[in-house]
């Protein structure tokens, strides 16, 4: 029924790029960094997301003709695994999301004045969150916005409105919107609430691609984040194995004690599970139906296993795992963080029983 | 030499008519669970016929009962009986153990003796490597091995001690036995010697051992003074060690050379939907309780892991940080996942689960029940999960040893 779907292609670039990716993240993402960049107000290094924007990363999944690197969905999935093997904090998804939003369902201008600056550097997000959390069509009542990511470092943001009695979506300037940063449990990232401003006609996008634009606002998010789980699920396993390795207790290194030992194979056999199936989604991203369901099954499976990569991290640091020093938190807050956008694991669960039951 | 597709074409052809079909009573799964004489005698016979018609051991030599085919042309035909689904191939251990390494390691007498008995299943193999006391510890096995001279100036082993979960042993005529021929070794692997002994001499008796299930299938072999001439040791003595693990690679297809077919009988991982979907679980459809449904897709996205595993260790930049670390860990999923397969079909099935094996009011005529219980079989044989956790543990993630 989904066998197929577990098929896995890598082209070159595909490699070469996850091996360009991991370097650069390791290089310019080191842990002393990562904590640093919590204190910062936007929450990552602009001189580095230039960076990454001259290595043409930006442009990856958007058209040459618009600026970008034509490549595809697909090869985006390299970038933010990397990124999340070193916690590196960008707006790579907030950007990508909105970019993906326009090549869908932007008008002929919006994607003319923008794409190729998105493609170039350009910060943008979007923001789809209603006060109770819901961000489907019928739930919006278009007046405040939550969850917005990376809003105070974008030039423009895409949100669900209210125009004419209908669901819409708009491209608005972050210039017009009064935002608040809200503090939220994964500190390495930075997300906002705001009123939604006023807004012009221009502004809109067209109504009848209001549906297709949000399901692929959905299947990039989980797609992208299913990759930043997945590859910090594995550093974490290798930050608990490091530990294990060093610290004696009773005499011996705690790693020799299988209490310790067995369930840190088993968050690397989810970890490892993840790895694959988010290959496979990468694999099948793009195809119709399909798509979602591989997508799905990776976001579930890389949020499972890294919350309890690092749950058990923490546990496994006994006293100084319940310090702010150990990076066990870092790892456990993301996966809580995660959850709470376009779903946890549990909502993908119900919407692939919904596909596949 | 006929080409690989003709090859192919005649063995289709031969399994679409030979397969068995409505056969009346159950057939067994696994070699492991051949536990009555009716299920031996029909899987030994069936053996016999494949063997007979070219599709077993199509590759080995001529001159010890093989085809003198390719490794090719073997493969094509297990493939064919793969897809007719046909009943397993008897001589486990000799087709997979025994015969591939007499095959590459034994004398032109030896094989001439063993290989062709092994193929008509004519001599049934089993192994002896496990001991009651020394389950997982398998290089700690203790079953002594005295060199002696008899009183015809032969040499001789003189065996002593038991063998556990010795698979078809009361119906074995060799075994491929681990035993201890030097307590003085400077470690417990060096001690150990390996021989292809026999099962039908005074000294040697096997007792069945009923499985969870009320089957059988295994037996315990008991040693008692059994001579067993000297010329059964493979390999020096102290090589034992080295020697079965060379027959684990035979058997888990490291190192090529099995005589063909298979001994398990590859089960679609996601068989227990079609349960999932038909199952009434407390008056109702089970895919209307949210639980289950929950669970089932959970299994399901296990079950895409475990073959997106298979695909990614296939793609080396894919696998170049750990690259032992898919293979070691496939033994511990792939059986931990069989066992929750049969947990998971025996809550779809509600208070259908309560019944068993010969029940006609049970569902599939208590094939889940048999199936889980007979799950552990693999989480705990061949290296329990456990010992697995502690191989990847300390082979891949490279943490410090548990003694």
């Amino acid at each position: 029924m989904t066998r197929h779907l577990a098929r896995i292609a890598l082209t070159e670039m595909q490699a070469e790029l996850r091996d360009q990716a991991m370097r650069f993240c390791a290089d310019k993402s080191p842990i002393s960094r990562v904590r640093a960049l919590i204190q910062d107000e936007h929450g990552f290094d602009l001189a580095v997301w230039t960076e990454m924007a001259e290595l043409g990363w930006m442009g990856i999944a958007i058209p040459e003709a618009q600026g970008g690197l034509g490549l595809e969905l697909a090869d985006l999935v390299p970038v933010a695994e990397a990124m999340g093997k070193h916690l590196m904090s960008s707006p790579f998804l907030s950007t990508n999301l909105a970019a993906q939003a326009i090549l869908t369902g932007g008008t002929d201008a919006q994607k003319a004045e923008w794409l190729s600056k998105l493609a170039s550097g350009t910060i943008a997000t979007v923001a789809l969150f209603e006060p109770s959390g819901a961000w489907d069509l019928d739930a919006v009542e278009g007046k405040t916005k939550t969850f917005a990511m990376d809003l105070g470092a974008a030039e423009i943001v895409i949100t669900t409105v209210r125009h004419e009695g209908e669901t819409r979506l708009a491209l608005i300037p972050r210039k017009r919107i009064e935002a608040r940063r809200e503090t939220i449990i994964d500190e390495t990232k930075r997300s906002y609430a705001f009123d939604v401003p006023r807004f012009d006609d221009s502004d809109l996008m067209p109504a009848d691609l209001t549906v297709a634009t949000l399901e692929r606002i959905e299947l990039v998010a989980n797609l992208l984040q299913a990759a930043e789980l997945s590859g910090a699920a594995a550093a974490c396993v290798d930050y608990t194995v490091d530990y294990l390795k060093t610290r004696k207790q009773f005499g011996k290194l705690i790693g020799a004690y299988q209490a310790l030992k067995h369930p840190t194979v088993d968050a690397f056999l989810d970890a490892e599970n993840a790895r694959s199936l988010l290959y496979a989604a990468a694999t099948h991203c793009e195809k119709q139906g399909d798509g979602e369901i591989a997508v799905r099954m990776a976001n579930a499976k890389a949020e499972g296993a890294l919350s309890y990569a690092a749950d058990r991290s923490i546990q496994f640091h006994g006293g100084f795992g319940f310090t702010y020093d150990c990076d066990a938190q870092l790892y456990r807050r993301k996966a809580m963080f995660a959850a709470s956008q376009f779903g946890d694991a549990a909502f993908h669960r119900a919407r692939l029983a919904e596909l596949l039951l | 030499m006929i080409s690989v597709e003709e090859f192919t074409q005649q063995a289709d052809a031969w399994f679409a008519e030979h397969t068995p079909r409505d056969v009346p009573f159950m057939l067994p799964l696994t070699f492991m669970e051949v536990g009555t004489d009716e299920q031996f005698e029909f899987l030994r016979a069936w053996q016999n016929k494949v063997y007979t018609a070219g599709y077993l051991g199509a590759h080995w030599p001529k001159d010890y009962g093989g085809g003198g085919l390719t490794q090719a042309h073997q493969d094509a035909a297990t493939r064919v009986m793969r897809k007719y689904n046909v009943p397993i191939m008897l001589n486990a251990i000799g087709i997979g153990w025994a015969g591939p390494l007499i095959l590459d390691t034994g004398t032109e007498e030896e094989k001439r003796k063993y290989l062709p008995g092994i193929l008509s299943a004519d001599d049934i193999w089993c192994q002896g490597f496990s001991e009651p006391d020394n389950g997982s510890d398998l290089g700690n096995a203790q079953l002594k091995a005295v060199r002696a001279t008899n009183s015809q100036g032969e040499d001789e082993y003189v065996l002593n001690g038991s063998k556990i979960w010795t698979t078809q042993g009361n119906y074995a005529k060799y075994m491929i036995l681990l035993a201890r021929t030097n307590f003085d070794a400077p470690n417990k692997y060096a001690g150990l010697s390996f021989f292809l002994a026999p099962m039908r001499i005074p000294g040697v008796e096997t007792t069945k051992i009923r499985k969870l299930t009320g089957e059988f299938g295994f037996t315990q072999t008991f040693f008692t003074d059994a001579h067993i001439p000297a010329d059964t040791l493979m390999g020096e003595e102290g090589d034992g060690w080295k020697v079965a693990m060379r027959t684990l690679e035979y058997e888990r297809g490291a190192r090529g050379g099995q005589a063909g077919g298979y001994t398990m009988s590859q089960t679609d991982p996601l068989e227990v939907l079609g349960l999932a979907k038909r199952a009434i679980r407390n008056g109702k459809p089970a895919l209307e309780d949210p639980v289950m449904r929950d669970r089932m897709v959970q299994h399901i996205i296990d079950a895409q892991a475990m073959m997106a595993n298979r695909e990614r260790a296939k793609i080396s930049p894919l696998v170049s940080e750990k690259p032992f670390a898919l293979p070691l860990l496939s033994k511990l999923q792939f059986t931990e996942y069989a066992r929750e397969t049969g947990e998971l079909a025996l809550d779809l099935e509600g208070a259908q689960a309560g019944y068993y094996v010969g029940e006609e009011n049970s569902r599939e005529d208590g094939y889940w029940q048999r199936s889980y219980l007979n799950a552990f079989s693999a989480t705990i044989g061949g290296g329990t999960s456990q010992i697995q956790r502690n191989i990847v543990g300390e082979h891949v993630l490279g943490l410090p040893k548990s003694k």
